[in-house]
């Protein structure tokens, strides 16, 4: 995973609600394989209104993406992660988001910052009269500016500020737990279930 | 004395591997199930690193969202879902994970078969690349739905970094009227929490009303769980969870079982345990329901009319209800009851067990699928499937008229070529309405089994309390 310490740049204001992550990736581009390349995809039915505000020119490459309430719900789609993340998208500002999403952006290196639900109205709204104003949010100090005039601090888990300032990867700090994993293991009840005798292929239909 | 304690707390206890002040918790999971979409940028992910499966034997795989429903000895029109299907097949193999494949008589539903071998059983935690893991919540196991770089996780370590979640009760107290279902009950929930009431939250389903439904009913209540925005749904188990998993496959046997039943009794919250946050519903209020809008809260009963946006309380959620009326292409006012329907799917796993096919096989006996109406059932796994032609149930689908099809996700998100065309309407009884969920431009509206059952046969909506 990258580091992530600054995102600076202008927002898209997608100022919608209950946003679902059929309609950031839909389901006819999970069939690809790959981990990248989801970015032309994104929004794919609202981008076919050429008004539709990922397609105007001043918040084309934007770093930040504004949203309201409950971005991301529904289904688990990492994809719909990796196509923002693919569009260029940073960081997303929202007053509540989806959590498997939400945890899937923190695996992934993309920073969800939730405030207020007055501070992302007047975000959404500066963002509508001046497209290219800049945003700057630093990570370190839990901080989203604009102007000089407007700063307002974010919560964070400690761990996900640490792990993205730090772009370190969930599976090697586990790992290095691997002998806790091994002892647990040894103490694990055995009357739990071990799809060992599911073996393959023994209950053919014809 | 010790605190009492909910029982998400218990099973969390033990299941903690590691805990380190500052850090999530480091949980085991004693299930991982794995199908052909959220899963081969995982296994690319373990090659380029080099690591191996760590439990294989913790972990069964299944194809289901993309397969076709139609006869499977024919080729796959699709070369992607091919190659998905495909891409499963050899990381299976090359990891030594049992895949229950396309000729499988146990191929299904992740959520479906994974409960009906036994394999789920209480007091578990089971993952899987798939936000209605929340299924196997029914039998008091903490389930829930992982993105694709936690399935790496768990493939690697048998374990999850997860932070403790809080918890919210749900009770439905009372009894529910006749023709009222499972399915209703969890969209009355919805309706009453908003899409993100349980965000954060693992929710215990309690009272009267989710004590009295059987085993499939209780799943289709925790499957959509992740509706209102909590991502696992629970119910503690008792004697009814005891009978539904005696003799199955997985189930322990002899001694085992009789210690494993003792160990399961515990599994309850204790008196007194604190909850987060609290709701009570009176069971005895909920109707049928529909809904008529593009998330799972937006539903009224079957007897009502279309909402106003302007009643929404908030400038947001008239926003909201507009553009969903608009796509759905409803005006306000209208009576549910007076909209036809185009389509009819029965399947999904919310809806695609065998007790869903029976009640919708009373609706249909005899009947004949209204000529305006295209419906199909389609089973939600190959057990489910054998179940119903035994007791002569497609037979019943088939005179009427319905499409009686192989087992899999089908039209529940339409990853395969069962689809809506655009502005087609269906009563459909999966978990989704999303804009574009079946296909894009599609309209749904989600119902119980008997209620989509009763749609097909008039080609509108009809209160199933009227015809049963
Ligand atoms: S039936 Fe629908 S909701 Fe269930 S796993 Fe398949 S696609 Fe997901």
């Amino acid at each position: 995973m990258k580091e992530v310490k600054q995102v600076r740049g202008n927002a898209i204001p997608l100022n919608r609600a209950d946003v679902d992550t059929d309609q950031i990736i839909p389901k006819q581009f999970l069939k690809r394989i790959e981990r990248t390349g989801y970015g032309e995809f994104a929004f794919f039915d609202w981008r076919k209104d050429d008004d539709f505000i990922t397609n105007r020119p001043q918040y084309q490459g934007a770093p930040i993406m504004l949203a309201q309430q409950n971005f991301g719900c529904g289904s688990s789609r990492e994809h719909a992660v990796w196509a923002l993340e693919d569009m260029g998208v940073e960081a997303i500002i929202a007053p509540s988001f989806g959590d498997i999403f939400r945890n899937n952006c923190s695996k992934v290196g993309l920073l969800t910052i939730q405030l207020d639900q007055d501070d992302v109205d007047y975000l959404m709204s500066r963002a509508e009269e001046l497209p290219e104003g800049e945003i700057v949010i630093n990570l370190e100090n839990q901080t989203v500016m604009i102007g000089s005039d407007w700063s307002r601090q974010f919560k964070i888990d400690e761990f996900v500020k640490h792990r993205l300032l730090n772009g370190l990867d969930d599976i090697g700090i586990t790992l290095a737990n691997e002998e806790k994993i091994s002892s647990f293991e040894e103490i694990r009840s055995i009357f739990l279930p071990s799809t060992d005798q599911a073996g393959q292929d023994n209950l053919k239909i014809n | 004395m010790t605190q009492p304690q909910t029982i998400v707390d218990k099973i969390w206890e033990q299941h903690v591997v590691h805990s380190e002040q500052g850090k999530p918790d480091l949980l085991y999971i004693d299930l991982h199930l794995v199908h052909e979409v959220t899963s081969p940028q995982a296994f690319d992910g373990l090659r380029m690193t080099n690591r191996s499966v760590r439990r294989p034997d913790l972990t069964l795989a299944t194809v289901d969202h993309n397969v076709p429903t139609t006869d499977r000895t024919l080729p796959n029109p699709d070369p992607l879902s091919t190659q998905q299907i495909e891409v499963l097949r050899t990381n299976c193999n090359d990891f030594d994970i049992p895949l229950w494949d396309i000729f499988d008589l146990r191929q299904g539903i992740v959520h479906i078969i994974s409960p009906e071998h036994g394999l789920t059983q209480p007091g578990m935690t089971i993952v899987c690349g798939d936000s209605h893991t929340s299924t196997h919540g029914a039998f008091g196991a903490l389930a829930f739905g992982i993105g694709t770089s936690e399935v790496e996780h768990v493939l690697a370590t048998q374990t999850l970094p997860q932070s403790r979640p809080k918890t919210m009760s749900v009770e439905v107290t009372g009894e529910l009227g006749f023709g009222v279902t499972a399915k209703d009950v969890i969209l009355a929930i919805i309706q009453r929490t908003g899409v993100d009431g349980g965000v954060g939250h693992v929710i215990e389903y309690r009272g009267d009303v989710i004590r009295n439904l059987s085993m499939e009913e209780r799943m289709t209540v925790c499957n959509m769980t992740i509706e209102g925005g909590a991502r696992a749904g629970l119910i503690a188990p008792d004697e009814k969870t005891f009978q539904y998993l005696r003799g199955k496959e997985f189930s322990p046997s002899g001694l085992d079982w009789d210690r494993q039943v003792e160990n399961w009794k515990k599994l309850v919250s204790d008196d007194g345990a604190i909850f987060d946050k609290s709701i009570v519903l009176d069971g005895n209020n909920i109707a049928p329901h529909v809904t008529w809008g593009t998330t799972p809260a937006q539903s009224v009963p079957v007897s009502d009319v279309v909402p106003n946006p302007d009643d929404a309380t908030t400038a947001s959620s008239r926003e909201t209800a507009q553009r969903a009326l608009k796509y759905m292409g409803l005006e306000a006012g209208t009576a549910i009851t007076d909209i036809g329907i185009d389509r009819v799917f029965i399947g999904s796993c919310t809806n695609g067990r065998i007790e869903d096919l029976r009640r919708a096989a009373t609706i249909i006996d005899g009947q004949k699928v209204s000529s305006s109406v295209n419906a199909m059932i389609v089973p939600g796994s190959g057990k489910v499937k054998q179940q119903a032609e035994e007791e002569g149930l497609d037979v019943i689908f088939k005179d009427a008229g319905f499409e009686w099809r192989e087992p899999g996700c089908s039209m529940c998100l339409g990853m395969n070529p069962d689809i809506l065309l655009p502005q087609e309407r269906c009563a459909s009884t999966s978990n989704r309405n999303f804009e574009g969920r079946q296909g894009a431009g599609g309209r749904t509206h989600l119902v119980s089994p008997e209620m989509a059952a009763a749609a097909a046969i008039s080609g509108n909506f009809v209160d199933v309390r009227e015809i049963i």
